[in-house]
């Protein structure tokens, strides 16, 4: 793909466009349609996009092969640790009411954590499914 | 404060720890870890079970939900013996493990083993431990494509195959299972299981609920193996990595019969199962079938893990024949069959796990004179082998026993004659390597050289489990007889 200009110019232009959508569609998940897995792919379908035009290896070393490992890990221990939180404050597991003084805070609080746990695993999953791929 | 949170740490913590697996990186240190986790699962079972045994059922709310509209979890005396047989099981099989599966597995996944074993681990105990009929589908594949992914871990190629085999065959039964849950949602408006229970008796006629419990059979027989769906069992069991066989052998095709007994007995009812739907003419003559196909061709097996993996499907031909009389005997008897058979197999496995250690193969023709060369292990096979068989003091005695008395209560001798029949057909087979291990002269050239103690130990202390629980079976039987008087409480 290295001497297709107009695709190097019009993935640079849509790229950060891409990143940006995905983590508005990410954080606005809780007052609109959206929410962590459909961020998640729409990220990871940004860097499978700088992948594809610019070349694996340049991707790698953006994003190492090792690092997607600890994110995909990560983003479920953050899942389910914000479910054990609420057993340390006093609930039962996954009440996220007790997160806040406000229970409504808390909920939106719990939901907000939970959905970030799940983008940062469903991102670094597809973007590792694409590696498995092209190794 | 912890203990109110039990049953719920029973399946987060080796959810999270998977994960943290992941993390860990380094393959004695993955062990290390899975290994403590596990231990901390049993002995959260074992707390469980005593507080069922004390207290009676133990319900917990997810997320403070409370029950019929959110995720219940729901302890009872039957699926608390069965999380304490699946983190038993995983409990003693994984401090042998270590050796085992630096020798099978490529380096760089070790640690990726650990994480699946986890995982598959947590699905198992979820499925067990859950009130929620549309959760038991979610730990179902939890637990399945973790297993799946444990089998071709194996440095075989055919383990690939094997794999992927029971990839196809788990999923139509998930697929199927998941169909059935739907079609009881689409007529009771509900997921929980204790809720079901009581909304389906008013519907007993409908044809979508006799649609669901004709998916839930088929979906939840192929995942348990039974007869004639069973065929992708005999090739995950023999090429999966030794203790990932074991560990699976003991744990997987048991929770499916409970997962069995759970939508038989409390959600659709013995009432309907067997008074309109006659389940007993399905389920006895496949158990009867599979008690005596797979003992014959268990017999004609070269391999000894091939072997004992259809002698496994015989066995749940028992525990089904058991399911399939209904009676506070026969439920008994499966039940208790569920924790002996667990303790048989994998003693019988995890043998096998230390001549693949040594020997680097579970053929027959390999195994000649192996008796001489490896005497504890062996010895260890042959004692495993004998309460597979049923000889009175073993574990296996004690199941069949209760088996033979269920037949006899309904005075259906020739059953009896049957179950002691295909004992026969168990020493047979049990035979077979026998002979090869003493019978045999050993290749000249060999030496004495047993399996390293950390595989030895495990083994043995399973074998002698299984001649403890033969003797003693005052917690076994009595947690199996209330949880079969709970089973048929609960139906209608």
């Amino acid at each position: 793909m290295r001497h297709h200009t107009v695709l190097h110019v019009v993935a640079k232009i849509l790229l950060p466009l891409i990143l940006l959508f995905a983590l508005y569609v990410q954080f606005h998940g809780d007052f609109g349609p959206g929410g962590g897995f459909q961020a998640g792919v729409i990220f990871a379908v940004g860097l499978i996009l700088y992948g594809l035009i610019y070349g694996v290896d340049n991707l790698q070393t953006a994003i190492p092969p090792g690092a997607l490992r600890v994110f995909m890990a990560s983003g479920v221990l953050l899942y389910a640790g914000v479910g054990v939180l609420g057993i340390f404050m006093g609930g039962q597991y996954l009440d996220y009411g007790v997160l806040a003084h406000d229970p409504l805070h808390g909920q939106h609080w719990g939901i907000f954590f939970v959905e970030l746990g799940v983008g940062i695993t469903v991102a670094s999953v597809m973007t590792s499914l694409f590696y498995a791929f092209t190794s | 404060m912890i203990a109110a949170h039990l049953p719920v740490l029973q399946v987060v913590l080796p959810l999270m720890a998977a994960p943290a697996c992941v993390l860990l990186r380094r393959p004695r240190l993955a062990w290390g870890f899975a290994t403590l986790v596990s231990w901390a699962c049993f002995g959260i079972a074992a707390l469980l079970l005593g507080q069922v045994l004390e207290n009676g059922d133990i319900s917990y709310a997810l997320g403070g939900w409370a029950a019929p509209w959110g995720i219940e979890y729901r302890v009872d005396t039957v699926n608390a013996f069965v999380l304490l047989i699946v983190s038993a099981i995983s409990s003693v099989v994984l401090p042998g493990a270590r050796a085992s599966i630096e020798r099978e597995v490529e380096g760089d996944r070790v640690d990726l083993l650990y994480t699946c074993w986890l995982l598959c681990l947590a699905g198992l105990l979820g499925i067990a431990i859950t009130g929620d009929a549309f959760n038991v589908f979610v730990f179902l594949e939890i637990s399945s494509i973790s297993s799946y992914a444990l089998i071709a871990l194996s440095g075989e190629r055919r383990a690939l195959v094997a794999s992927f085999r029971y990839l196809v065959m788990g999923t139509i039964g998930a697929t199927f299972i998941v169909i059935a849950i739907g079609l009881i949602y689409m007529v009771t408006g509900t997921l929980n299981m204790a809720d079901m229970g009581a909304r389906l008796p008013a519907v007993w006629e409908s044809r979508t609920v006799a649609a669901a419990f004709a998916f839930l059979t088929v979906g939840v027989g192929l995942k348990m193996a039974l007869f004639p769906l069973h065929l992708w069992l005999p090739s995950a069991y023999a090429s999966a990595p030794s203790p990932v066989t074991a560990f699976l052998a003991g744990t997987s095709t048991k929770v499916s019969v409970y997962l069995l007994l759970r939508f038989v007995f409390t959600i659709f009812g013995a009432g309907y199962a067997f008074g309109i739907q006659a389940l007993e003419y399905v389920l006895m003559p496949l158990a009867l079938l599979g008690i005596l196909s797979a003992s014959v061709v268990a017999i004609f097996q070269l391999d000894v893990k091939r072997l004992l993996a259809w002698s496994s499907i015989a066995q749940i031909g028992y525990m089904v024949l058991g399911i399939s009389l209904a009676s506070l005997t026969s439920l008994t008897a499966s039940i208790l069959h569920l924790f002996n058979h667990a303790l048989i197999k994998t003693g019988l496995f995890m043998a096998m796990a230390c001549v693949f250690y040594r020997i680097g193969s579970t053929r027959l023709e390999d195994m000649e004179g192996l008796g001489h060369r490896m005497p504890w292990t062996m010895a260890a096979f042959v004692a495993g082998g004998l309460s597979l068989i049923g000889v009175p003091s073993s574990v296996g005695f004690v199941s069949k026993w209760y088996l033979v008395l269920a037949v006899l209560e309904r005075g259906w001798w020739p059953l009896a004659v049957f179950i002691l029949f295909t004992s026969l057909l168990a020493v047979v087979y049990v035979w077979r390597v026998v002979e090869a291990a003493y019978l045999r002269p050993a290749p000249a050239g060999t030496g004495r050289s047993e399996a390293p103690l950390s595989i030895l130990l495990p083994t043995w202390s399973l074998i002698i489990a299984n001649f403890y629980f033969g003797l003693d079976t005052s917690l076994t039987v009595g947690v199996a007889s209330r949880a079969a008087a709970s089973l048929l409480g609960a139906g209608p």
